[in-house]
């Protein structure tokens, strides 16, 4: 058939009122999807023309049973809301009844806490890097980073008995000290880590075919991400230095230098830089910390855990995950269990109104790497 | 990171790959090694495992599981044992989250996350529906049992959730309480009695042994509540006398309490006398006549002592409907807990309250009529439709040495009950006090600050036939003796009373005691004849042991009550409508006495019924 120049057979075919919208299910089905979530696309041929966030798959009422337990035993639930990276929210909440509690965590405790935090971010960034480049159809880098992310999770393993639901932090500090070792270990792979970053870099970021499929997908300004609640390294790649590790240090991160590098440009390239910088940074404030952890108690006495009363009142309490902001906001009656917790999930503007805007006019095959590029989590959404 | 023009060789360097390690393993041929140790980690949160000997059934496992996979199931094979339960915990790996919190929260510490998990892997099946058995791969899946040894994911000073200190009672110092009767502990303050309420498991094995049943966990957990009211209407659903047992009561509660097995019991008594304590004297009648019943019965029973075990009973009694009245030959009521207990142990307020309580109820008690010379016990089953003994222990029992009928031996509880009745008690210089019970103690501390008070120095020994460690009274009750300033020297028997050439008590001679019980566990005493010593003392006081005074009956009724070598065998006697309670049936014990004195009600109440 004939086609003048700038003509798809598909619009043709749509000028001849021969091909309609058609609604394509973007969810669970899609290996480009994070986990129990979906948008209904409309498209037309493999453009988007609306997006409809289709939430609800996942739901299991992580909050509204956070109510009926008591108030340490919420630790065995609360990783579950983050996968990739766990450990913030295990902070936040527990941060957030030591508020309230009025208690004050030994600092080799809060020590062990940064530490877990950034290996969990080493750890959900591998799978943030590899999942944009699986986006991309990079599985090599794939599977090598998942390698990588396997080596910390070891770790993980050593020190809290678990590779993926560490349950480490408890109200109080941390449920044990590092065993004998670990601390070495985690510098040595360290080391290991920052020796195969050249390579990835190759692989990934200097990658012509990376930068033409990110490179000026779905900007967005520094005033824009701002008002939509935007955080963390998406907020960074738009040039803002903002990271609460720096803004209100928590944990240990008052004790030891931490740096905010930015990117800049907003783009889908400039978050995926910006999760590099994010990255090297980590791997240094990691070996700081590691080279001025005290000794000391893990655990400040808060009596029976199981019967542990929080006083009344209602704490916000926030961490700079790898994400962004993952916010713990706990009301307490005064009882043995919460009254009401809410997660703020970092990804949760982007999933739900910023597809609104970045999405129509998109091809289909970049959704993924757009999803991969605000780092988008269901359990933010839907909790 | 910028994009530039590539090497041509830069795909090359792929071939470095090459020579790596792989980073995935064979298994079986490979196992994990990156902790040390093939394996997971080596506090790895895999499965189960329980020490089921160690194991006491608390439940506590089941309690604090976030995903309720836990379940408290009877064992069969469970030993008897007083301070274990006869459940254990069965686990649903389906329900499971590995948080391993049940391990952090195991009060005996039985239970632990071991390195084994399931895991699937090839395995040879067999498939006899075939013809011929032949065997084929298949995946199965099944837990590794090669890793089995290592302990895993055990409870840890830093993850225990268990909090195995008790809060610190305050009490007055030693040289501070010997100068007088003031009571010595000060009890809880609000915050110490919350601390202590949490550590509370509320497990329940207190209650099983308490002779009375005590609703413990229950009422713990009123008092972390903040109910006190609630707390004590609990507490007087099985024992109307709260406050004297909050301070004195022999708290078998406390030894199989499931924290006491690695950390310090709950303080259950100190906790009892807080919700009492804290709550006002009209609102505690007010809960204890709670128990009243409506209607009046039209019968009456007759209690003879007003000691625990008679208090209790007509409190319950009072309870039913019937018409109690209690005879008491001393000029007051509270038995041995009056004439007895030191004041600075127990208050006489806190028994004038208690005894107010229970006569809110109605019940009449006539002090000063002895059984036997102003009413005779055929009177009293005439007046009465049934009658219930509580007589207690009256006598002290004496060793029967050589010497002991001269003025200056005593008995210990002639002479506690002479100086609680306001009496003038002989108080010598230098005293011996025979005897190694809670009596001794109470004796030997009341002398000790009686010769404070009138010569300024304490100067008072104890002895007694059992070593240190088997000395029957409370641990606590020895070491504030020896705080304030009393001797003990165990492992003594004592032979004869010494006399100097006046005629007047210098001493006691003692022979050393090599062992007192024989491998059964029987009352056999083993004495070194040769080994003598003889203590120096102008007075001497026996404190081994009381016995009860049957001489207000005749020698037929005795035998009709059924009485062994002066003491009953059963709460229902050999004469029909008459009960039996307290030390006379248990030994003496206030805990035991009040038990008897709930079941005596109920007893007396289906003899009413019958």
């Amino acid at each position: 058939m004939y086609l003048p120049d700038g003509y798809t057979t598909l619009e043709k075919l749509r000028e001849a009122g021969e091909y309609a919208e058609y609604d394509l299910f973007f969810g669970p089905n899609h290996p480009g999807m994070h986990g129990n979530f979906g948008y209904v696309l409309t498209m037309v041929g493999t453009e988007i023309v609306k997006v409809r966030p289709n939430a609800g798959m996942l739901h299991r009422g992580f909050e509204k049973a956070m109510e009926n337990k008591p108030w340490a035993a919420n630790l065995s639930l609360i990783p579950r809301v983050c996968v990739p990276d766990p450990d913030p929210n295990e902070v936040a909440y527990c941060q957030a009844v030591e508020k309230l509690l009025g208690c004050e965590v030994p600092m080799r405790a809060r020590f062990l806490r940064s530490i877990t935090l950034e290996l969990s971010r080493l750890g959900s960034l591998y799978m943030g890097m590899g999942g944009l480049a699986g986006a991309l159809g990079h599985y090599s880098t794939m599977y090598l980073m998942m390698i990588e992310r396997d080596l910390i999770l070891d770790r993980f393993e050593a020190l809290t008995g678990a590779r993926v639901y560490h349950i480490y932090n408890i109200p109080g500090g941390v449920r044990n000290d590092a065993p004998e070792g670990w601390l070495e270990s985690v510098s040595r792979l360290l080391d290991h880590i920052e020796a195969q970053m050249p390579e990835y870099d190759r692989l990934l970021y200097e990658n012509h075919v990376v930068w033409k499929r990110l490179e000026g997908l779905a900007p967005i300004s520094a005033q824009e991400a701002m008002e939509s609640g935007i955080t963390g390294p998406a907020l960074r790649a738009c040039g803002v230095k903002a990271d609460i590790r720096v803004d209100a240090p928590y944990a240990a991160y008052d004790q030891v230098q931490v740096d905010i590098p930015t990117s800049g440009g907003g783009d889908a390239l400039a978050r995926a830089v910006q999760v590099r910088l994010d990255f090297a940074e980590s791997v240094r404030i990691l070996r700081r910390l590691i080279a001025a952890i005290p000794e000391g108690p893990v655990h400040a006495d808060l009596g029976n855990l199981a019967k542990l009363r929080v006083p009344a009142g209602d704490a916000y309490s926030k961490v700079e995950s790898s994400k962004g902001e993952f916010g713990y906001y706990v009301v307490s009656d005064g009882g043995e269990k919460p009254y009401r917790v809410s997660v703020r999930g970092p990804s949760l503007p982007a999933g739900l109104y910023l597809c609104h805007k970045h999405l129509p006019g998109m091809k289909i095959d970049d959704v993924a790497a757009w999803m991969m590029s605000f780092a988008i989590c269901p359990p933010d959404i839907d909790r | 990171m910028a994009l530039g023009e590539k090497s041509f060789f830069a795909p090359f360097s792929i071939l470095a790959n090459l020579f790596r390690k792989p980073a995935t393993i064979q298994y079986p041929k490979e196992d994990l090694d990156v902790h040390g140790k093939p394996g997971p980690s080596l506090i790895y949160r895999g499965m189960h495992a329980n020490d089921l000997n160690a194991c006491i059934g608390c439940g506590n496992c089941s309690r604090v599981c976030p995903t309720a996979a836990i379940t408290m199931t009877p064992d069969p094979d469970a030993p008897e044992d007083p301070a274990k339960t006869s459940e254990r915990p069965v686990i649903d790996y389906g329900r499971c989250c590995f948080c391993a919190f049940c391990v952090d929260s195991c009060p005996s510490g039985s239970l632990r996350m071991s390195r084994d998990y399931i895991y699937t892997r090839p395995s040879e099946v067999e498939e006899p529906l075939q013809e011929v058995l032949w065997k084929r791969d298949a995946f199965t899946i099944k837990p590794a049992d090669a890793h089995a040894d290592n302990p895993g994911w055990v409870q840890t000073e830093s993850s225990r959730w268990l909090d195995f200190q008790r809060a610190p009672m305050p009490q007055m110092k030693a040289e501070e309480r010997v100068n007088g009767f003031l009571e010595i502990v000060h009890g809880f303050s609000r915050e110490a009695a919350l601390r202590e309420a949490a550590r509370c498991i509320e497990c329940g094995i207190c209650t099983n042994t308490c002779p009375a049943h005590m609703h413990i966990p229950e009422y713990i957990r009123a008092i972390y509540d903040g109910k006190i009211e609630e707390s004590v209407r609990i507490m007087y659903r099985t024992n109307p006398l709260p406050a004297i047992c909050g301070r004195v009561c022999t708290h078998k509660c406390e030894t199989v309490c499931a924290i006491s097995h690695r950390g310090e019991a709950v303080a259950i008594r100190w906790l009892k006398r807080y919700a009492l304590d804290s709550l006002p004297q009209e609102e505690r009648v007010r809960v204890a006549a709670e128990q009243k019943a409506a209607a009046a019965s039209g019968k009456s029973v007759g209690i003879v002592g007003s000691g625990p075990g008679g208090l209790a009973a007509a409190y319950y009694l009072a309870g039913l409907g019937h018409a109690v009245t209690i005879y008491e030959r001393m000029p007051k009521a509270g038995g041995t807990m009056r004439y007895g207990i030191p004041a600075y142990r127990l208050p006489d307020a806190v028994l004038d309250a208690e005894i107010a309580a229970i006569e809110a109820l109605g019940v009449e008690i006539r002090t000063g009529v002895t059984v036997g010379r102003d009413v005779t016990f055929s009177d009293l089953r005439s007046r009465h439709d049934a009658v219930i003994l509580a007589i207690g222990f009256f006598e002290g029992r004496t060793t029967r040495m050589t010497g002991w009928e001269s003025p200056g031996v005593h008995r210990a509880i002639e002479l506690l009950r002479k100086y609680r009745s306001g009496e003038e008690i002989p108080v010598e210089r230098k005293i011996v006090v025979v005897g190694g019970g809670n009596v001794a103690m109470d004796i030997a501390r009341t002398l000790a600050r009686l010769q404070r008070i009138r010569y300024g120095k304490v100067d008072l020994l104890v002895t007694c036939l059992e070593s240190r460690r088997e000395m029957p009274a409370d641990e606590e009750e020895i070491e504030e003796a020896m705080e304030e300033g009393i001797v003990i020297e165990p492992s003594w028997a004592p032979q004869s009373v010494e006399k100097d050439e006046n005629g007047k008590i210098s001493g006691l001679a003692m022979c050393r005691c090599d062992r007192v019980f024989d491998e059964n566990g029987k009352f056999s005493p083993q004495l070194s004849p040769e080994v003598t010593y003889c203590y120096a003392g102008e007075q001497i006081v026996e404190a081994i042991g009381q016995a009860p005074d049957w001489s207000f009956l005749t020698q037929e009724e005795q035998e009709r009550l059924g009485l062994v070598r002066g003491r009953a065998t059963s709460l229902a006697s050999g004469i029909p409508g008459v009960f039996v309670v307290g030390d006379i049936l248990h030994g003496p014990d206030i805990i035991h006495a009040v038990a008897d004195g709930h079941e005596a009600a109920r007893a007396v109440d289906a003899h009413f019924n019958r």
